[in-house]
């Protein structure tokens, strides 16, 4: 089976974030925790959708990623965008981007 | 411009404080996503790609540099310091907080603003020609019956549950600069012989799946039934609208399977049911409406051409903004200065903080204040004075928003694509921002004339690519981001929708493919015709042969 791993919105500011394996939500891919089986997935979209419940995130659902030398990627080219912020706007990406705090 | 009255502030202040309780109770449980989501919707909020997405309605595309102003700061407080105009003339922000919207929206309604009817199966907010009480060519500042309709259609008890989106569009003058055609209703004033203003009524036109350019179904109009003419018409469509299937849900559907000429009947037999009954707009609420748009009151500005015609000898550069971006203002010594958003290599329709600010600033010592937003992504200084241009442009200059492009191939619709939507099947923006570099040469682009290319990223057609003169649609092919091609469209007064012309190219064949039709209208076109006029006249053939190296 293609792994997989859950992506979703979080409810507060919509920003995307992926189920961890410690049950917290990450904004990077990279801290995502990852289904190698069916059973192992349906356990994740389980727990997804009682953070759901809980007011954490809205929308959960399982994407498919493959993960290359250490690195997990999102096999979709829209989750692939998703995950790393909009291709025209490297300033913005996951990576690069730091809040204006105003301070 | 138009003051709010105490009716209207109160109304969009408690229109604040509702979905501020409704986001408390979002997040403290009481309400389920299922549950909120449409009162979110109702409030301009949509869960976009990365974020929520807020969409501000800037009524038939007029601001105040107040509000302008106002919009840049709520991009730096709130957002991640930019916008996107869009073809709707609406302003989206791509990254607010639902935490943070409640006051984002009390922020908009401090100057009069809102996200009312930018969402949902209502009357959506009303468009109209961007040049608006300035053009030349005008008959009537289309404004004020855009205004009247908004008055009239917000919180309409029998209108807020359309069987799906409702879009008007208005104009008062002859070159069609708001797309009326493709409109759920477009409205056009005219005068009759006897000299009474009316509008000419076209009822059914829309792009999205199923584009259609909509049919007159009344040639006049007088202006005095105009509220209960269209009352008639939403009632029709409100009865027969198909709400049993979204994507049959449109009037344009209703018309399209209809027939223009029994729909007009119907709306006729409506009409003459309720036209002495339904409210037709009292003459002095009418002339206190208009009132707001009486024109200001410009200087006499003599000597200003002449002032102008000297700059325009001494720098070049300033003379190309000028032939391209500077259209004629009917009033004496003025001109109306169209400020692209369009750098080469940039993202249409989107402007910075610091650019919002500096155009605030420009309309204030230079425009009266004013500005205007167009379907084509771009902000217009409605009044300038012929010998302030110079000074104008020297400041746009030093924000990057002097490209002088208006119409050129490099002046772009492209919807937001698969960068920022949820629906989208490919990106529009970087494949833009590619063409206009492929393009950059400006002595090219004026050589190339009026090309008016528009992308959208998937089917709904936010990017107008049915009205291109070439269009581009993006769409999935197993995965892969894959564009479909169509010639011959246009939007304006000559309307159209383009046809595909052949099969669709991945990502990284689609510049070639637009500079081998550009080359092949080069190749084949007579004096001074457009691109869109030697498609009209030659068809198809030399523009697939080009493609596609066979007939
Ligand atoms: C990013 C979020 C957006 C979403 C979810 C969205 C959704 C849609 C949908 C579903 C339709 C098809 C309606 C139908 O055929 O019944 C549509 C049409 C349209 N949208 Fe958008 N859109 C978005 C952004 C935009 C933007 C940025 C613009 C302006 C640049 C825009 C302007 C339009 C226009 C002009 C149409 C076609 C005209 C018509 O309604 O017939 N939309 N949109
Ligand atoms: S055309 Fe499609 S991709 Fe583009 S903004 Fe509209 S819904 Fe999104």
């Amino acid at each position: 089976m293609t792994q997989q791993v859950i992506s979703a919105n979080r409810l507060g500011d919509g920003i995307v974030v992926y189920l961890a394996a410690d049950s917290s939500w990450s904004e990077r891919i990279s801290g995502s925790v990852i289904a190698m089986d069916e059973t192992a997935a349906d356990a994740l979209l389980r727990e997804a959708k009682q953070a759901e419940q809980d007011r954490v995130v809205i929308d959960p659902y399982l994407i498919d990623v493959a993960e290359v030398d250490g690195v997990v990627r999102p096999i979709k080219y829209r989750e692939f965008i998703r995950a790393t912020g909009p291709s025209v706007r490297p300033d913005l990406s996951k990576q690069s981007y730091v809040p204006d705090t105003g301070a | 411009m138009y003051i709010y009255d105490e009716i209207d502030q109160t109304m969009v202040d408690q229109r604040v404080n509702q979905f501020r309780d409704q986001v408390r109770r979002r997040i403290a449980g009481e309400l389920s996503e299922d549950e909120f989501k449409p009162l979110r919707l109702m409030n301009g909020v949509y869960l976009q790609l990365h974020a929520y997405m807020l969409r501000v309605a800037i009524p038939y595309g007029t601001l105040s540099a107040e509000q302008l102003r106002k919009l840049a700061w709520i991009a730096r407080k709130y957002d991640r310091g930019y916008g996107h105009f869009t073809t709707r003339q609406n302003l989206q922000y791509n990254w607010p907080k639902l935490e943070e919207l409640p006051d984002l929206l009390a922020e908009l309604a401090s100057v009069q603003m809102h996200a009312l009817q930018t969402s949902g199966n209502c009357i959506r907010n009303v468009t109209a020609d961007q040049f608006a009480g300035v053009a030349a060519d005008e008959v009537i500042d289309p404004r004020i019956h855009a205004e009247i309709i908004r008055q009239w259609s917000t919180l309409h008890p029998e209108f807020t549950f359309l069987p799906r989106k409702f879009k008007i569009a208005v104009t008062g003058a002859e070159t069609d600069r708001a797309a009326v055609k493709v409109h759920d209703i477009g409205l056009i004033a005219k005068r009759d012989v006897a000299g009474e203003l009316g509008f000419e009524v076209i009822v059914g036109g829309g792009l999205g799946r199923t584009p259609m350019v909509g049919p007159t179904i009344r040639d006049f109009l007088p202006e005095r039934h105009l509220l209960s003419y269209l009352e008639a018409v939403l009632r029709v469509y409100n009865q027969l609208g198909r709400r049993d299937n979204m994507y049959k849900a449109r009037v344009k559907i209703l018309v399209h399977e209809t027939g223009a000429e029994k729909f007009t009947e119907m709306v006729e037999r409506e009409w003459e049911q309720i036209r002495d009954t339904a409210v037709d707009l009292p003459a002095g609420e009418r002339e206190r409406i208009a009132a707001f748009f009486n024109p200001p009151l410009y200087d006499k500005a003599e000597d200003a051409a002449e002032t102008l015609t000297r700059q325009v000898a001494g720098d070049a550069d300033f003379a190309h903004w000028v032939e391209t971006n500077v259209a004629p203002h009917k009033a004496d010594g003025y001109a109306i200065a169209n400020i692209s958003l369009k750098p080469i290599g940039g993202v249409p329709g989107d402007a910075s903080a610091e650019q919002m600010d500096a155009v605030a600033a420009l309309a204030e010592r230079f425009s009266f204040s004013e500005i205007r937003v167009t379907h084509e992504q771009n902000l217009v200084l409605p009044h300038v004075r012929q010998d302030e241009l110079y000074a104008v442009w020297q400041t746009l200059k030093s924000y990057d928003l002097h490209t002088p492009n208006l119409g050129l191939v490099s002046d772009m619709i492209a919807c937001p694509g698969m960068d920022y939507c949820a629906l989208a099947n490919a990106r529009s923006i970087p494949l833009a921002q590619e063409i206009s570099e492929r393009f950059a040469d400006l002595d090219r682009q004026y050589d190339i004339g009026e090309l008016k290319l528009k992308i959208s990223g998937c089917i709904n057609a936010c990017g107008h690519h049915h009205v291109g003169h070439i269009g581009i649609l993006g769409v999935d092919r197993k995965g892969e981001e894959y564009y479909q091609i169509t010639l011959g469209g246009s939007g304006a007064e000559d309307a159209s929708l383009g046809d595909i012309v052949g099969p669709a190219f991945p990502y990284d064949k689609v510049v070639n493919a637009i500079e081998t039709l550009v080359d092949a209208y080069l190749g084949v076109r007579a004096d001074n015709e457009r691109f869109l006029d030697t498609y009209r006249r030659l068809g198809a053939d030399p523009f697939k042969e080009a493609l596609y190296g066979v007939n």
